[in-house]
């Protein structure tokens, strides 16, 4: 029998720690709806999703009842959609925003391409329509994959994601540019990633696929203070403990959610993911180590250990680990990554650092607008550059401030938070930039 | 059998525990543990309880004990036991 103290540590983390299941994710493989004509496959995506997700917001809503665990999103990842449109992608992105509407799910992820090696032309008409689209949806999220361990950056890929981030930036200028906080650039993109905005359901995916990622980071801030002063040995097996409970929860509602939609169960995504919320954040995590902020040195050191004893934690808890799995550090995300930015003790150049260890990479960072498209590819390619030789998944999210300096605030509500501005690196690498073609992958990409 | 804990807090009154028993009684639901204490003046009471006996769903089941919930000021909340197991048993 469970004992007391145990149902109370459970209802404490829930209640007063923020632990939540950050999201149910239901991945759609879209493959069977392309057709040459456009609108034609803008109804067979509309129809397959609205058929497939029916059930998906009442199923989490319910398991969130019973269980008593808040399911913060429900949201649908779809094969990249440069994948399936044979002509103009913009029907299949509105008809994509209109069934994520119907089926009532937060965000639809997959309005993505994959040209870690080069492009298609679908791939290129889709990228040239991304600063419109995410204009002019509400729910669709973008992703580009530029770069992969095995064929090194496409550096052509990494120059447009410059050019493009920056137009869309001004397309939603009004929104302190929305847009771009559902846009990201990656470097070895997974294929079963639940989490916004870089979730798609990848050529590798089944039919369709349970995924949910957990979240926590308060659970993990509150269990290191009852280890004050303790050696690292001690923090690192006190977060690998709660690791374990926080993704047994996880486990245990991918398994219900799989059982009742009858849809196969994919992964569990380990991801510490923060929210602007006070006491739900990876910053303090770091600073409950002994930081006096996060950006002190002795950062990337502490961001490792966390980054680690999550994932060994975790792996024991679910039978099938996948997705992002690590900490998180976007900036507008988390209350004490925006105090530190705001303070001047994080920059963008420390935060490169920290993602060399850490789960994802420059997320939700606002930058100046007057920061030029080839300084933005610059950033994507140093990201790029730190996924492909450490074999790791990195990404950039950056929100161009369109009229505002370094040290203004850009606000975006909800769970995208706020952030304070933060200035790039003025030195110009247009001819970098410029002369285009391939990085080649690394040595160690040949390991057969 | 599917397990539910009953989490009844506030401030301590008389008949609390007779109400929540009634209304799980009627419902048909069997009490499998009880643990209760007053801690400076709050009520604290857990149950486990069998839902299957009930043939409601969840919801019903926790909409027909908010009369106990108004009536004794209480907050009472309704899980089930699967998010303890999971977490604290291996």
């Amino acid at each position: 029998m469970i004992e007391t103290g145990e149902i109370l540590q459970t209802m404490r983390m829930i209640q007063e720690e923020n632990f939540d299941i950050r999201t149910i994710t239901l991945g759609i493989n879209l493959l069977d709806c392309s057709d040459p004509d456009p609108a034609k496959c803008a109804e067979r995506v509309y129809e397959k999703i609205c058929k497939t997700a029916r059930k998906l917001v009442r199923t989490g809503e319910d398991i969130e009842t019973e269980f008593g665990i808040p399911i913060v999103n429900k949201r649908i990842s779809v094969t990249p959609v440069s994948m399936i449109c044979q002509g103009d992608p913009r029907p299949i992105a509105f008809a994509l925003d209109r069934a994520a509407a119907e089926v009532g799910v937060n965000f639809l992820g997959g309005y993505s391409a994959l040209m870690h090696k080069g492009a298609t032309k679908a791939d290129e008409r889709l990228l040239a329509s991304i600063p419109e689209v995410l204009s002019e949806t509400k729910l669709l999220c973008s992703s580009v994959n530029v770069a992969s361990t095995r064929s090194g950056i496409n550096m052509n890929a990494v120059r447009e994601m410059g050019e493009i981030i920056k137009k869309t930036a001004e397309m939603t200028a009004d929104s302190d540019g929305l847009g771009c906080a559902k846009l990201v650039v990656f470097a070895n993109a997974v294929e079963d990633n639940p989490f916004m905005a870089g979730a798609f359901c990848g050529p590798g995916e089944p039919e369709c696929a349970i995924n949910v990622g957990v979240s926590g980071p308060g659970v993990v801030k509150v269990a290191l203070e009852s280890v004050k002063g303790q050696p690292f040995d001690v923090i690192a097996e006190t977060i690998k403990r709660t690791a374990f409970k926080i993704t047994r929860v996880g486990q245990l509602v991918a398994r219900e959610a799989s059982q009742r939609l009858g849809i196969p169960f994919g992964i569990v995504d380990l991801s510490l993911a923060p929210t602007p919320a006070r006491g739900d954040s990876v910053a303090h995590i770091l600073m409950e180590m002994g930081l006096e902020m996060a950006g002190a040195p002795g950062t990337t050191a502490a961001l490792a250990l966390l980054n680690d004893a999550v994932k060994k934690g975790g792996v024991m808890a679910s039978n099938h680990v996948g997705g992002l799995s690590g900490a998180f550090i976007p900036v507008s995300e988390d209350i004490g990554m925006i105090e530190a930015a705001a303070a001047g003790a994080l920059t963008l150049e420390k935060l490169e650092a920290m993602t060399c260890v850490c789960s994802v990479g420059l997320d939700m960072i606002a930058i100046p607008g007057d920061t030029s498209a080839a300084a933005i590819s610059g950033i994507i390619a140093d990201e790029a550059a730190i996924g492909m030789v450490n074999n790791k998944t990195t990404a950039v999210r950056v929100i161009p401030a369109v009229g505002k300096k370094a040290g203004d605030r850009v606000e975006f509500g909800g769970l995208l938070g706020f952030a304070p501005v933060m200035p790039v690196n003025p030195m110009r690498n247009d001819e970098f930039i410029a002369r285009g073609g391939r990085i080649p992958a690394p040595l160690h990409s040949l390991r057969n | 059998m599917t397990k539910a804990l009953i989490s009844v807090t506030g401030l301590d009154t008389t008949g609390i525990i007779a109400s929540v028993a009634t209304r799980l009684s009627e419902m048909n639901i069997n009490i499998l543990d009880i643990t209760q204490t007053i801690l400076d003046g709050y009520f604290t009471m857990m149950m486990i309880v069998d839902l299957d006996g009930a043939n409601l769903d969840f919801e019903e089941i926790n909409r027909r004990l908010q009369p106990v919930r108004d009536e004794k000021k209480m907050t009472i909340h309704m899980q089930r036991m699967d998010i303890f197991d999971a977490m604290h048993r291996i």
